[in-house]
């Protein structure tokens, strides 16, 4: 007698199993987008006394319902702002509160505009039809004008990049001894650079 | 002789489908590892707008959502045009964030209450005057941490 293998399983099924899991997994889930704009909302309390801010330490960011930018009474392409921005922060013409001057700063120092990154507001205005969409890229330049100074800052001090400073130090999987060690070159750059980024409430027309 | 005769000539031989489970399951796999379960699903448009200058967000226990957007073409014959709020699977007015915020902080754990973060998932199309008033209900309630949640890419394409 030949000798008798083992009898094949037919496993044509197998695919349509498959098949039917992929299903459920496609209808069942979604891809997540998990990053965005970070941003700190101020608290709900009355202003204290007002706080006097010179005009020439304020840049004055308006977007209107048709989505058109207007800078310190200029009518100003979105492309420009980024650098309009980081022109304003980075002017350094007089001194902070301290009575220190802004050694690092590279600006050209126009006595029109702000006298230390410390002192530089930037003010954001909308309107309250302006487009959701025409807001975050307005706002992604002028948090882009702000990293990339940071950045400038951090790569002379530290040769490393501050965007990635502050990634690593955020990763809840860096070593809690790393981060120390990172926590005030971090914190010294963002002091040198302080994101001082008010929105006033949007206008109502 | 007979050994010629015996294959039938002409007839193709059967493709063999024996790797096609594989295929499958590869595909299976990948969807299992990149995509996440759906927690609520959308009754507003859902198009984010793009920047890059974007921070991960945190992980999801400490993330409360908020959508909003025009309602999906479905439900525009009842909700109108107009672009709503969607809280859990419900359209809701703007009064009804700041209680559902102080709801999902509740549900957190003690000690992540204070890195409640809120994520503002918002179509591109929406008027500012909608996100305004959900940012003032947020500080009311001091949930000061928000991330308006974006798709990675070029902010000057937004304009587009």
């Amino acid at each position: 007698m030949a000798r008798r293998g083992i009898p094949e399983v037919n496993a044509g099924s197998m695919a349509d199993i498959a098949f039917l899991l992929l299903i459920f997994f496609l209808v069942t889930t979604t891809i997540e987008t998990d990053s965005g704009l970070d941003r700190k909302l101020p608290p709900d309390e009355p202003p204290e006394d007002d706080v006097i801010i010179k005009e020439r330490n304020l840049l004055q960011v308006l977007i209107n319902k048709n989505d058109q930018l207007m800078v310190d009474e200029e009518v100003t392409e979105l492309k420009d702002l980024r650098r309009v921005a980081m022109d304003f922060l980075d002017n350094g013409a007089g001194v902070n509160d301290k009575g220190e001057t802004c050694d690092y700063c590279q600006g050209a120092k126009d006595p029109e505009s702000s006298v230390h990154p410390e002192k530089a507001i930037i003010s954001l205005v909308n309107d309250r039809e302006t487009k959701y969409s025409t807001y975050i890229a307005v706002q992604n330049e002028l948090v882009a004008a702000y990293n990339q100074l940071r950045n400038r800052e951090a790569r002379r001090l530290y040769e490393m990049d501050f965007t990635e400073m502050q990634d690593l130090y955020r990763d809840p999987k860096t070593p809690e001894d790393d981060k120390e060690k990172l926590k005030p070159k971090v914190e010294r750059i963002q002091q040198m650079y302080p994101q001082l980024l008010s929105e006033a409430e949007p206008k109502k027309n | 002789m007979a050994k010629f005769t015996k294959k039938k000539s002409g007839e193709l031989p059967a493709v063999s489908t024996a790797s096609l489970p594989d295929i499958v399951f590869m595909l299976l796999f990948f969807f299992m590892t990149v995509t996440v379960m759906k927690d609520n699903s959308l009754m507003v448009d859902n198009v984010l707008p793009i920047a890059d200058q974007v921070q991960k967000l945190d992980k999801k226990d400490r993330v409360v959502y908020i959508y909003a957007g025009k309602p999906h073409p479905r439900y525009q014959s009842k909700y109108g045009t107009e672009a709503r709020i969607q809280l859990n699977d419900k359209f809701a007015n703007v009064d009804e964030v700041a209680p559902y915020i102080l709801a999902e902080k509740a549900k957190m754990r003690q000690e992540l209450q204070p890195l409640m973060t809120t994520a503002l998932k918002v179509d591109k199309e929406t008027n500012m005057g909608l996100i305004s008033d959900i940012k003032q209900e947020l500080r009311k309630v001091n949930a000061l941490k928000v991330n308006y949640t974006t798709k990675e890419g070029d902010a000057l394409r937004n304009m587009e």
